[in-house]
């Protein structure tokens, strides 16, 4: 997902390392940095605005190493519907009520289908769509489609995913990689 | 020069691949030190038994001409029990109902002291982790790359060149009938029913093709990876089955309009699975045709991927030759 934060940082050297590094050591991907240093907030702080791309599940931690670090999050926006997937559907989609199984997926607020090629060779044939779902972020995703399984269950129809999703490269390798600044204390 | 005795029980293409193997690579293994001699070949009508080494090209022959090899009426486990020799080839068919003949057949191996090699899935879907403690029990080697993937090295290619490596996952496909009918259905736009005959026809599909397309082939098959890979103790009942035969060719042209291949993936991870899956074209998992392919997930190699022939006689007999190979060696 893609999250858009606004900091406040104090106003002496080092500060701006000390907010973007966190967001690097849990693997986010940083797009653009604004920082303003002639526009002071009342209480003095310089804020900066950061928008960078990272797994959904790190992001409360992520706002915690940066409080614990001395830097304010002045506010969080994250960018709707991040994460896609596609899946085929084959069986009598349009008899077993197609606007229901869309419906089902929109009405969660945090998935939508947003697009559909439907195929119908004859009217007593199995058809096939073609979906693709976004979502805001992989968790939410994983839950849209959790949701579809079921209604394609309840519908007898056939629904084809996507090779696994969380098939990914383990997030944190951390344990791997010498970590510097966790093997030099002091 | 070091003379091995082995015996090859069960005649059929894979024995027969063995025993063509093994003639074309003779000269190859005497001059790295190696004698193999096979000293017993049994079919379900009866055996051939020589303590000084089977002419295997009159047993080919013969079993061409009369569709037997036998010369005796020793049967299967007469040979494995009182024919000496090192390693039992266990080749007969696979039976996924009770895993016989080929269960007694290594488990007798075993008791009397004899390595295994074997291309039998049923046993290993049914019963791993009893044939492995027997194994083990005995000080014995038992060894069945052959069981998946046909000439594919799975599982040597995690146990040995991947040693130290944690494995995550493994998606594969495992089976060449499905791949195949679902690439020639993508690529012809022709129904199921007309593809899989025409698969029957040119013997890519077996007469009744159930076990193939309603993935309990592959059930069997990602069952014998999660025992031997993750060191679980499932047998095939364990997994979640779809099969091909609901798949239509809109499907397929829906998902190759948005780059897309539909392939009946195994998958073991958290869950064993066997589904059609969407595979984006570019991904190392959509190969076509009847290939078969592997992609294993670990921490510290990352995605490692091997794709190759995943039936016929001769590939199959590869990967036993190299067990045969990796016994002697060790032993």
């Amino acid at each position: 997902m893609i999250v858009s934060m606004t900091l406040e940082l104090k106003d002496i050297p080092g500060q701006l390392v000390l907010a973007l590094s966190p967001i690097s050591e849990l693997h986010g991907n940083i797009m653009s940095v604004v920082h303003q240093h002639d526009e002071k907030t009342p209480r003095g702080a310089i804020p900066v605005q950061v928008r960078f791309e990272i797994e959904h599940r790190v992001l409360d931690k992520l706002i915690e190493r940066l409080e614990n670090s001395g830097v304010k999050v002045a506010r969080v926006g994250e960018e709707r519907l991040r994460s896609a997937v596609s899946v085929i559907l084959i069986g009598h989609i349009v008899h077993s009520d197609l606007g229901d199984t869309i419906d089902k997926i929109d009405s969660t607020g945090f998935a939508e289908v947003v697009d559909m090629s439907l195929s119908m060779p004859a009217i007593e044939k199995a058809s096939s769509a073609y979906l693709v779902i976004n979502a805001v972020g992989k968790k939410e995703l994983g839950k849209a489609l959790d949701i579809l399984r079921e209604v394609a269950h309840k519908k007898d129809l056939l629904m084809i995913e996507p090779i696994r999703l969380n098939f990914d490269e383990p997030v944190e390798k951390e344990w791997i990689s010498s970590d510097s600044s966790n093997s030099e204390g002091t | 020069m070091k003379t091995v005795r082995i015996s090859i029980i069960g005649f059929g293409a894979v024995g027969q691949g063995v025993a063509r193997s093994l003639l074309a690579k003779k000269e190859l293994l005497i001059e790295q030190g190696i004698d193999l001699r096979v000293v017993g070949i049994s079919d379900s009508k009866g055996s051939e038994i020589n303590t000084k080494g089977i002419d295997l090209e009159s047993a080919l022959r013969r079993k061409k001409q009369k569709g037997t090899v036998a010369k005796g009426k020793e049967i299967s486990l007469d040979i494995i029990r009182d024919v000496e020799h090192d390693i039992v080839v266990e080749v007969t068919p696979t039976n996924i109902e009770n895993g016989e003949p080929g269960l007694s057949n290594m488990l007798a191996a075993f008791a009397v002291g004899r390595h295994v090699v074997t291309s039998n899935k049923g046993p290993l879907a049914l019963r791993f982790t009893e044939l492995k403690e027997a194994a083990e029990d005995n000080g014995l080697y038992f060894r069945y790359e052959a069981t998946v993937g046909g000439a594919v090295p799975i599982f040597n290619l995690i146990h040995e060149a991947l040693a130290g490596n944690t494995v995550i996952g493994i998606e594969g496909i495992l089976n060449g009938t499905c791949n195949y009918i679902l690439t020639r259905m993508a690529e012809e736009r022709m129904p199921y029913e007309l593809v899989l005959k025409e698969a029957q026809e040119l013997g890519i599909a077996e007469a009744d093709p159930t076990y193939d397309v309603e993935g309990i082939d592959s059930a069997c098959k990602l069952v014998i990876i999660a025992n031997s890979i993750f060191g679980q103790d499932a047998t095939y009942r364990d997994v979640e089955v779809t099969g091909i035969t609901k798949i239509t060719p809109e499907a397929l042209e829906l998902a190759n309009k948005n780059n897309y291949v539909v392939k009946l993936v195994c998958e073991a991870g958290n869950k064993l699975t066997v589904a059609p899956r969407l595979v984006p074209k570019r991904h190392p998992l959509a190969v076509g045709g009847t290939l078969n392919v592997a992609s294993i997930l670990t921490d510290l190699a990352g995605r490692i991927t091997i794709s190759g022939k995943g039936a016929g006689s001769i590939e199959t007999a590869s990967s036993i030759l190299s067990d045969i190979l990796y016994i002697v060696r060790n032993s």
